[in-house]
C-alpha cells in the first residue's frame, strides 16, 4: 500500500493557488466597484483613477469569469 | 430492454432511490452557505441547483463503468443481490445521517454497502483492503484539511482586502461570487454522483445479461438517474443544510464566498489530479475553514465532531447494515422480499420520526439547538428525537440548556 503524496500534494498547492487567487481577485474587483458607487474612501476620487479603478474591477471579475468557464471545461471534458 | 427479471428491476428501483436520497442529501454541500447567507432564497437555491445537478448528469461522456473505482473485485461474483444489499445499506445510512442533520459522503456510504453486502456473500478477496485505504480512508482524512485551509486563508485575504470597503456596497458582488461558486459545485456534483448510480445499474444489467458488459449505460438509465438526483436536490435536505450553512459557524457573504470557491476548487483540482475527494467533506472542511478565518467567528466544534464521527461510522455502519440485508437476501425470494420489506419499514419510520421536528424551507435558517455532547452521533442518529412540538419555539430561545450542565456536573467535582 502506498500513499501518493506527490498527488495530494499537488492538489494542495493548486486547491490553495487557485482557491487565493481567485478569491483575492474578485474581491479586489468587488472593493474597486464599491469605491466607485459609495465614494467613502476618503478624499474625492478624480475622473481619470476613477475611470482605472473600474477598468480595473472589470478586469478582475472578467479573469474570474474566465476560470469559471475553465471549471465547466474541465468538468465537462 | 427485454427480460428484466423481477430482481434486476428491484435494484433498478432500489438505486434510483438510492440516487434520490444522495441527491436531498448533498444539496448542503453546493447549497448551504448560499442559503445561510441569503444570497439566494430557500428555494430558488435547491431549484437551481435540481436544474445543474440534472444538467451535470448528462454532461459527462466519461462513463462510469466501475461502479466503485476498484474498491470491490466487481468480477469475483457479484450478483445483484449483493448490490441490492449493498444499496439497502446505503439508504438506510443516508436516511439516518439525514434525520440527525449530519451531513455525511454518500459515496462512501454506497462504499460501505457494497464491502459490507460483498464480504458476506463473496468473502474477503472480493474485496480489495489497499484501495478502501487509498479511496475513502486517506481522502477522508486530506479532504476537510486541503479545503478548510484553502478557505481559511481565502477567508482572511477577503476581509483584509475588502476592510476599508462599505459592507453594503459589496453585498452584490459577493451575492453574485457564491451563486457561481455554488453552480460550479452542484454542476460537479452531478457528474460525479449521478453517474455512479447509473454505473450501478448498468453494473446490475450486465450481471443479470440483459446488456453486454463494458456497454455504455442506456440512455433511458441515463435520463431516470439523472432525475432521480435533480428530484431528490429539488426536495432539499434541508436538516443538512441548516447544519452546514447555520450549525458549524456563522457564515457572512465574505465567508460563504470563501468557502464555496475553495470548495469547488478543491472538488475539480483533486478530480483532474488523480486525488478524488469526497463533495461533502471538502464543503465541510471548506465552510469550517471559513469560520476560522473570520476574526471573532464562533466554530462550533461540538458539532464539528458529531460530523466527523458520522464521517467514521459511515463505512462500517452502512456495511453491516448492507451485511445483514446481504445474509437475508442469499436466502432466496423470501429474503429478497425481506430485505425490501425491512428497508421500506426503515426509511417510513425515519421519515415519521423526522416529521415530529419537522425542518424545511421555511426555518431552514434558525439556530439549531445544541442539546447533544460530541460523542453522541450515532446514538442521536438511533434514537427518535424528543417528542412534543417544541421545535419551532427552541430556535427562538439561544440555547440556555448548553450553560447549565457545567454548573450542574460542578458540585459533583467538588
Amino acid at each position: 500500500m502506498q500513499i501518493d503524496w506527490q498527488a495530494l500534494g499537488t492538489v494542495l498547492g493548486v486547491t490553495l493557488a487557485v482557491t487565493i487567487g481567485l478569491v483575492g481577485v474578485f474581491t479586489l474587483g468587488i472593493v474597486g466597484l464599491a469605491k466607485r458607487e459609495s465614494g467613502t474612501d476618503g478624499a474625492a476620487v478624480s475622473g481619470g483613477s476613477a475611470v482605472l479603478t473600474r477598468t480595473g474591477a472589470y478586469a478582475c471579475f472578467a479573469l474570474c469569469a474566465a476560470a469559471v468557464a475553465y471549471g465547466i471545461f474541465l468538468i465537462v471534458a | 430492454m427485454e427480460h428484466i427479471t423481477l430482481l434486476i428491476g428491484i435494484v433498478i428501483v432500489t438505486a434510483l432511490v438510492f440516487d434520490f436520497t444522495n441527491g436531498f442529501h448533498d444539496t448542503a454541500n453546493a447549497m448551504a452557505t448560499t442559503i445561510s447567507t441569503g444570497a439566494l432564497k430557500p428555494k430558488t437555491a435547491v431549484a437551481m441547483s435540481a436544474v445543474l445537478n440534472l444538467l451535470g448528469a448528462f454532461l459527462s461522456v466519461e462513463v462510469a463503468k466501475t461502479i466503485s473505482g476498484g474498491i470491490i473485485d466487481e468480477s469475483a461474483g457479484i450478483r445483484p443481490e449483493v448490490i441490492f444489499a449493498g444499496l439497502v445499506g446505503a439508504i438506510v445510512w443516508n436516511m439516518l445521517t439525514w434525520l440527525a442533520g449530519l451531513p455525511s459522503s454518500s459515496s462512501h456510504a454506497l462504499f460501505g454497502g457494497l464491502i459490507g453486502a460483498t464480504l458476506v456473500s463473496v468473502g474477503a478477496h472480493g474485496v480489495n483492503g489497499d484501495k478502501v485505504v487509498m479511496k475513502v480512508l486517506i481522502p477522508a482524512l486530506a479532504a476537510p484539511v486541503v479545503a478548510g485551509l484553502a478557505a481559511m486563508l481565502a477567508t482572511k485575504l477577503t476581509y483584509r482586502i475588502g476592510r476599508n470597503s462599505d459592507p453594503k456596497a459589496t453585498a452584490k458582488g459577493y451575492r453574485a461570487g457564491q451563486i457561481a461558486s455554488a453552480g460550479l459545485v452542484s454542476l460537479a456534483h452531478g457528474t460525479n454522483d449521478a453517474q455512479k448510480t447509473m454505473g450501478v445499474i448498468t453494473l446490475a444489467l450486465i450481471t443479470g445479461g440483459v446488456v453486454a458488459p463494458h456497454a455504455d449505460p442506456p440512455m433511458w438509465v441515463i435520463v431516470s438517474a439523472g432525475t432521480a438526483i435533480a428530484l431528490g436536490t429539488y426536495l432539499g435536505g434541508w436538516r443538512i443544510i441548516r447544519t452546514m450553512g447555520k450549525g458549524l459557524t456563522d457564515i457572512e457573504a465574505p465567508q460563504g464566498f470563501a468557502a464555496q470557491t475553495g470548495a469547488a476548487a478543491t472538488i475539480l483540482a483533486s478530480s483532474h489530479l488523480g486525488f478524488a475527494l469526497s463533495t461533502t467533506q471538502v464543503c465541510s472542511g471548506s465552510v469550517m475553514g471559513s469560520g476560522v478565518g473570520r476574526k471573532g467567528a464562533v466554530v462550533r466544534w461540538s458539532t464539528a465532531g458529531r460530523m466527523v464521527a458520522a464521517w467514521g461510522l459511515t463505512l462500517p455502519a452502512a456495511g453491516l447494515v448492507a451485511a445483514g440485508a446481504a445474509l437475508l437476501a442469499d436466502q432466496g425470494t423470501w429474503g429478497i422480499a425481506g430485505v425490501a420489506v425491512l428497508a421500506l419499514a426503515a426509511c417510513t419510520a425515519i421519515w415519521l420520526a423526522s416529521r415530529r421536528k419537522p425542518i424545511d424551507h421555511s426555518n431552514v435558517n434558525e439556530l439549531p439547538v445544541e442539546s447533544q455532547g460530541a460523542v453522541t452521533a450515532a446514538i442521536a442518529a438511533v434514537s427518535p428525537p424528543p417528542a412534543g412540538p417544541v421545535a419551532p419555539l427552541a430556535a427562538t430561545i439561544p440555547a440556555p440548556a448548553a450553560v447549565a450542565s457545567p454548573a450542574d456536573a460542578a458540585p459533583a467535582t467538588a
